[in-house]
């Protein structure tokens, strides 16, 4: 079995979700080949080679990958793949607007999202927002599969000593052309490999109170912070924080609901957290099913006293 | 020009869906089936085009059971033209079946905009749109949340994980939409007699010379593992002393 693993990166450092990728190609077995397509990436393979357990790192440095654009980079991916038993990436934004493209190019069927490894061709993905888990079984030459990064421990980021080779071949389509991109700056760690979630709802009431309540919070317990659907379209904050079936999957050690009902679309996305905190001031809410604990109290009040008393 | 708005019909989003007990599948018999929501602003942004004089022609494609006709009339209800009905047993076909039946249908129609919901909400696949891209080696925007087309270019932002990102595609492109693209209208009663009356064909995907069947097997389907069941707690100061001793997460 060769496994290659399309690094997520941005073109500076390795986004930690990779590792997660690498772990779930450990679970397949073989070798393992991490894929560096970007622009001026030199550092970002020089990392990728560190991590353990990859054998090989292959580093395409190109203006046509500055910008991860599916187009080119699909092109690049589907052509170096045919010699690999399995193609993955992260199921990331990224990973997902490359790799069914990779697929389709290869000609064969797609595995999104797998969150366990039952044999080389056989994987476990949640499905109906979670609400279901298939086992999946390719019958196809070439595996290809994004992974849901919180369903696999990662590996570690040194001790690894993989060679760096450089791909000359240049894909580009011609197609697409990037424009611009706003990054949203935070201090706080990232939403999908954070230990602590702080989560706020359309209970808080406004994006101003949605600060007011929940930076204190999240800054006390060095939580990354999270939002539903509801607070996300509202405009309390901005569409990278939803957590759910069409935002970001999360799995932290802790997570901390606030002012959130818990839709079944928002369950999909942090259910599977150890300990689940519900703090909300309807005692019917679906979500003290799923919690832990659960605290009934108006958040405005209850919050601040959680702060004073961490 | 022409707009091509791929739906499917799915499990309505508020059910909640029981896996059956021999571990086949899930139960969806008297289930309230809709168009998947992800589609409806497919179909909606569609619409919103050709109100501003950049579309002319909605053309609206499902694959799927003959019942599929319901979810195609209710597009043409918030103002698609015409629609395709590629009869099929959409068990057999995986997504990479499923975009190349739309190819088909793109060969045929040539339209400018293909228009898909990001992801179905029953297989979660997120995968139809991107397959379609690299079919017609067309250009992709995925999860988008705008769209401008410019002459014989489109604008789309992408909500992508650190913000948004902003790309130009050569038409024709695909487009998939994300949920803060629009917010779908409600069809009027008017609208929804109207819709009836409009031209609707039906197809097969041998019509498109798609024979295969998909080579992904579900081996089982089984419900996710239970929680254990929590406990309401009265106050802060209990909650804190759980967090610290009980659970030792903090």
């Amino acid at each position: 079995m060769s496994i290659l693993v399309l690094a997520e990166h941005d073109n500076k450092t390795l986004n930690g979700a990779t590792l997660n990728v690498v772990a779930a190609a450990q679970k397949i077995g073989g070798d393992i080949t991490v894929l560096v397509a970007g622009s001026g990436a030199q550092a970002v393979a020089d990392a990728a080679a560190k991590v353990a357990g990859v054998s090989k790192v292959l580093l395409a440095d190109n203006a046509a990958y500055a910008n991860q654009l599916a187009e080119n980079v699909a092109a690049l991916v589907a052509d170096l793949g045919k010699g690999y038993s399995h193609i993955l990436a992260a199921a990331t934004t990224n990973g997902k607007n490359i790799l069914p493209r990779v697929a389709a190019l290869l000609d064969v069927s797609m595995i999104t999202d797998i969150i366990a490894v039952e044999g080389p061709k056989t994987f476990k993905r949640p499905i109906y927002a979670g609400n279901a888990i298939a086992t999946v079984e390719s019958s196809e030459a070439i595996v290809v599969a994004t992974v849901r990064g919180t369903a696999f421990d990662p590996v570690a980021s040194e001790g690894g000593s993989a060679s760096v080779e450089a791909v000359a071949e240049v894909k580009d389509a011609g197609i697409s052309k990037f424009i611009n991109e706003e990054i949203v700056k935070s201090e706080r760690p990232e939403l999908a490999a954070a230990r602590i979630v702080v989560s706020g709802g359309r209970g808080v009431g406004s994006g101003e109170n949605y600060h007011k309540v929940l930076d204190p919070l999240a800054d006390k317990l060095g939580a990354a912070q999270g939002a539903s659907r509801a607070a996300v379209d509202a405009g309390f904050v901005p569409n990278d924080m939803q957590v759910g079936q069409t935002g970001k999957i999360v799995a932290p050690d802790l997570y901390i609901a606030v002012g959130i009902s818990g839709a079944i679309q928002h369950l999909a996305g942090m259910k599977d957290s150890k300990v689940i905190v519900a703090i909300n001031k309807d005692e019917e809410a679906p979500i003290n099913a799923v919690a832990d604990y659960w605290l009934v109290g108006d958040l405005n009040t209850v919050v601040p006293e959680l702060v004073s008393k961490l | 020009m022409k707009a091509l708005v791929a739906v499917k019909r799915v499990v309505d989003a508020n059910v909640k869906v029981r896996v059956k007990p021999d571990n086949s599948g899930v139960d969806l018999t008297n289930v309230k089936m809709s168009i998947n929501p992800f589609d409806e602003i497919a179909v909606e942004e569609a619409v919103r085009l050709k109100e501003k004089g950049t579309v002319s022609e909605i053309v609206v494609v499902s694959i799927g059971p003959k019942e599929s006709q319901e979810q195609i009339r209710s597009a043409m209800a918030l103002g698609a033209d015409r629609g395709i009905l590629v009869e099929a047993d959409d068990n057999q076909l995986g997504a990479l079946e499923v975009a190349k039946i739309l190819k088909g249908v793109v060969e045929q129609e040539q339209p400018q905009l293909i228009l898909l919901g990001k992801q179905a909400i029953d297989d979660d696949s997120n995968q139809v749109g991107q397959m379609l891209g690299a079919l017609l080696n067309a250009g992709q925007g995925t999860f988008a949340s705008e769209v401008k087309v410019e002459g014989d270019k489109v604008q789309v932002t992408r909500e992508i994980d650190g913000g948004l990102q902003t790309v130009e595609l050569n038409l024709p492109a695909i487009i998939t939409t994300d949920l803060r693209l629009n917010e779908p209208r409600y069809a009027a009663l008017p609208n929804i007699m109207k819709a009836r009356k409009k031209p609707l064909d039906t197809k097969t995907p041998a019509d498109f010379g798609v024979t295969s069947t998909t080579n992904l097997k579900t081996v089982k389907v089984e419900p996710p593992a239970e929680r254990k069941a929590g406990v309401q707690v009265k106050s802060v100061d209990e909650l804190v002393d759980k967090l610290k001793n009980e659970a030792k997460v903090i």
